[in-house]
């Protein structure tokens, strides 16, 4: 057993908000000493160590100091720095300190769920995590993958499995983008049991990437009795996954959407990413159509310039003529117009609740067949004619009760 | 001195700095009666036939104008944190030996932390204006000999009048002057916009100090200072540094958080039906602020409404607003950039204001509660909407009230803030120091939702069928509590020592600020 004395998680500077360093010393005595700096000291100071000392308890740690600069961190932030630091010291600890889940983080989902933004929040940095789900996302990414620095990595894992527990995202879908394989293999543990609906496979190349999680999912899922969905977005990033995109999105049953990313992408095949996007056309047009065929949604890369409004908006228009139904957004301000580009038109709209409405009332009447005045409507244009009627309810274009 | 808990519930001191003090009687439950103060009478053959009233420095002013121990000293804030004449005039006022001065500025800023050591030695007394930044922290902590006293912009104005605060000397930094004395503040390298923080100061004053860089030949004009007011004039070389004057660019939040606040509020304005033709608002430089202004200007183009009248503080966005056509008027009490500076120098439509003209209490009427909708900032909130601008919850002093409380008399007054800070809650059970009676407060617009102050039925009923998440403010102090693991640890005070006292816009004291151990 490696006998380490000391270590630390989270992070300390002039700039760092809502997280806190905590670095644990074993000493070697008996008792536990904790010296505490806070920004929220005056507030916040005897809670604080309070909740150090339960977590002392908790893990029984004796001997040591816990020396803790704090800039603000929700209590949930602390717990995971903490149990980070600890289990550096004690990597065979099998113990988790799992804060209270609330019922209202209890949701679930639907693989057919809108998914037209989805916002991507690097895993290490709490400051973004309490107030993204108030932007209205369709989906929240908790990003453990590119956005987090090697030597965080471990340290993320423990904090994303706290914010799934404990932060609000008010209705958005929780995702989390494992590490490429084999490492997102070990992040299973930290997020499966703890409601998560959607996780995205990052560099996918194979069907077997999918069945290899989804193998592991089910394995935690029946050790730890969890229940609910969970369904997978693999996300297509080189030339080889392009070319087996069609398998990878039917591997399995429970994957509901298939992403493209094209910064690596391009990168793989050796050209650079334009704004007018020739290079990808190829790639994009191969994941609309895999998806597809496989009976999935099909998702665009995300837009990774934050100040070109417009340009996000041409990029959303020119993703949905594609056939794509959702995009990646970086930033929260992303979100409207992401959702206002993919809204349709009202001529669209019109035309949707005719169908809809002729379907309902063929339903109302047991007929078989669909028609609206001579013309027969086949099935999948009444799925895209309900699917319009929900995106313009959600983007507030007509209400729910326009449906008869 | 003893406590006495006023009209508010709080507990504020029966006399301040050795004069009896009148505790807070509620909203509009306070009109001294008497006659205005006024200066000495002054004749004009006093004064240099040909109109030049220049000295070789401010040291000699000063002893022309009698300076002595124990007297009141004002100056006004227009140069903000790049003020290098206030400074300069403590360091001589300490060179000639004076003790015991009431500074009565209309503002101060970090700049003046150089001050800090004429406090401990008795050069100054204590401090009647804003306490800010390390004033604010050196007087939180006892420190200051005597009671701070903190007033709206309004509340300065009125004291004078009122004769509660007699100024002997004001000393005022002007961007341009002529030897007469006549000042502004739109030309010159310190140009800074309106000089009206230092009206009262013109008028009312026993001796009127100009200190100008850029001494032109009489006539100065426009005169936001009239030299028949002003003693002495001095040259300086510089009257400080221009780039902390006014900000060449005055940014919009990038914070998502901020800006979903400033969407709420331009929905808010329109949804409760208060966005129409003719309307009015008011609006601040904070960045939550600024951006209001832009995503309401999409609202008005959009509906094709236009704005009568905005009050600034300007920047370039209210700027904009009259550069385009969608306000007729800018009425500007100070300018934050300097686009706003340019529009006021050349627009005959962007308004100088004073004090007296916005919100003076003894004036015969209130610009103030023309306004339709006005929007500000907050420190603290609580569950009865009763606000404070001036502390944080660690309980120091921070800011000033600036024209703050004065503006609360609008149609619709709109605090714009987020829940919680870090993890310090913003929206609390009982705010820290009251600044604003709860019954002045209509609207409450953070992140996690909006709470209307459930008297104004009338806002509640207009934003029926609105898509704002409209919540009871209790609600949000819940879930705020929630979020930063319960409720924060009220801060260590001795309840028996006030520090300072906040004036409410009638002179009256709504509450104390007490030592924080």
């Amino acid at each position: 057993m490696d006998s380490l004395k000391i270590a630390s998680a989270g992070k300390s500077g002039a700039t760092v908000r809502s997280d806190c360093r905590i670095e644990i010393e074993l000493t070697g005595d008996k008792v536990v000493k904790v010296e505490l700096v806070s920004k929220v000291e005056a507030l916040y100071g005897e809670n604080i160590t309070a909740q150090l000392n339960e977590l002392t308890k908790f893990f029984n740690l004796t001997g040591a100091v816990i020396r803790i600069e704090d800039f603000g961190a929700l209590p949930y932030t602390i717990a995971a720095r903490f149990e980070a630091a600890f289990k550096i010291l004690f990597p065979s600890e099998k113990k988790e300190f799992l804060p209270e889940m609330p019922e209202k983080n209890k949701y679930s989902t639907a693989k057919d769920k809108m998914r037209r933004s989805r916002l991507y929040l690097p895993g290490n940095e709490p400051k973004f995590f309490v107030n993204a789900g108030l932007h209205r996302p369709d989906g929240i990414i908790l990003d453990l993958e590119d956005s987090v620095a090697p030597a965080e990595k471990y340290a993320a894992a423990f904090l994303v499995r706290n914010t799934l527990r404990t932060v609000d995202f008010y209705g958005a879908e929780r995702m989390v983008r494992i590490n490429q394989l084999p490492r997102g293999l070990d992040d299973l543990e930290f997020i499966v049991p703890h409601n998560i609906h959607v996780i995205l496979i990052p560099k996918c190349e194979s069907p077997d990437d999918v069945v290899k999680v989804e193998a592991k999912v089910n394995e935690i899922k029946k050790k730890r009795k969890v229940e609910g969905n969970t369904f997978f977005m693999p996300i297509i990033e080189s030339a080889k996954g392009v070319l087996k995109a069609y398998e990878i999105a039917s591997a399995s049953g429970n994957i509901c959407s298939l992403a493209i990313g094209l910064e690596d992408y391009t990168a793989d095949l050796g050209t650079q990413r334009t704004l007018e996007g020739k290079e990808s056309f190829f790639a994009r047009s191969m994941v609309v159509n895999a998806a597809r065929a496989a009976g999935v949604q099909p998702i665009d890369t995300v837009f990774s310039d934050v100040s070109d409004m417009e340009g996000l908006t041409q990029s959303v228009i020119e993703a949905k003529s594609l056939g794509f139904e959702g995009k990646g957004c970086i930033h929260p301000r992303q979100i409207d117009p992401i959702h206002k580009a993919f809204a349709p038109a009202p001529e669209e709209i019109e035309k949707a609740k005719k169908i809809v409405n002729a379907y309902n009332e063929a339903e109302r009447r047991g007929l078989g067949v669909v028609a609206l005045g001579s013309k027969m409507i086949d099935a999948p244009v009444v799925k895209r004619a309900q699917r319009t009627i929900r995106l313009a309810v959600l983007n507030g274009l007509m209400k729910e009760e326009e449906i008869a | 001195m003893k406590l006495i808990m006023n009209a508010a519930g709080r507990m504020v001191p029966d006399e301040v700095n050795g004069i009896k003090s009148v505790p807070f009687r509620g909203v509009n439950g306070y009109k001294p009666e008497a006659k205005k103060a006024s200066p000495p009478v002054r004749s004009c053959v006093d004064y240099p036939m040909d109109g030049n009233k220049v000295l070789p420095d401010l040291k000699e002013a000063l002893i022309k104008a009698g300076i002595k121990d124990g007297m009141t000293i004002s100056t006004h804030h227009h140069l903000r944190n790049g003020d290098a004449v206030t400074n300069q005039l403590f360091d001589i006022i300490h060179e000639l030996g004076i003790k015991g001065i009431r500074w009565f500025p209309s503002a101060s800023f970090p700049c003046h932390e150089h001050l800090i050591k004429y406090l401990e030695d008795g050069t100054i007394h204590h401090i009647e204006g804003s306490m800010n930044g390390p004033l604010g922290r050196f007087t939180s902590y006892g420190k200051m000999s005597g009671l701070g006293v903190l007033r709206s912009h309004g509340g300065r104005y009125q004291s004078v009048q009122d004769g509660e605060v007699h100024i002997d000397i004001a000393v005022i930094a002007a961007p341009t002057a002529d030897p007469f004395g006549n000042a502004n503040g739109v030309n010159g390298n310190a140009a800074c916009g309106p000089l009206g923080f230092a009206l009262a100061d013109s008028e009312y004053a026993d001796r009127v100090i100009v200190v100008t860089d850029n001494l032109v030949p009489f006539p100065c004009y426009p005169w936001h200072i009239q030299g028949n007011n002003v003693d002495f004039v001095v040259k300086v070389d510089t009257l400080g540094d221009a780039s902390k004057i006014v900000s060449g660019t005055t940014e919009v939040t990038k914070s998502p958080d901020r800006l979903l606040i400033a969407e709420y509020v331009a929905q808010f304005i329109e949804d409760a039906g208060l966005m129409k033709d003719g309307f009015s608002f008011q609006a601040g430089a904070g960045g939550t602020n600024l951006a209001f202004v832009l995503y309401l200007k999409e609202r008005m183009k959009a509906k094709n409404v236009k704005a009568r009248f905005v009050r600034g503080g300007s920047t370039k966005y209210l700027v904009q607003l009259l550069e385009e056509g969608l306000t007729d008027y800018i009425l500007d009490g100070q300018t934050f950039d300097l686009d706003g500076v340019r529009s006021m120098r050349e627009n005959p439509r962007h308004i100088n204001t004073s004090p007296f003209t916005s919100y003076n209490f003894h004036g015969k009427g209130n610009f103030a509660s023309i306004v339709d909708v006005a929007v500000l900032g907050a420190t603290e909130v609580d569950v009865n909407f009763n606000a404070n601008v001036v502390s944080h919850s660690d309980g120091l002093l921070l800011h000033g009230i600036g024209g703050w409380q004065n503006c609360l008399y609008s149609k619709c007054t709109v605090l714009a803030i987020p829940s919680f800070r870090d993890r310090i809650p913003v929206i609390v059970d009982d705010v820290m120091t009251l600044c604003a009676p709860g019954e002045l407060i209509d609207v409450i617009i953070t992140e996690r939702g909006i709470a209307v102050n459930p008297k104004r039925t009338d806002l509640l009923e207009a934003l029926k069928g609105s898509s704002l998440p409209v919540k009871d403010i209790k609600e949000i102090k819940d879930e705020v509590e929630q979020i930063c693991g319960g409720k924060p640890i009220p801060p260590k005070r001795d309840l028996t020592q006030p520090v300072a006292v906040i004036k409410w816009v009638d002179g009256t004291i709504l509450d104390s600020v007490f030592k924080v151990l």
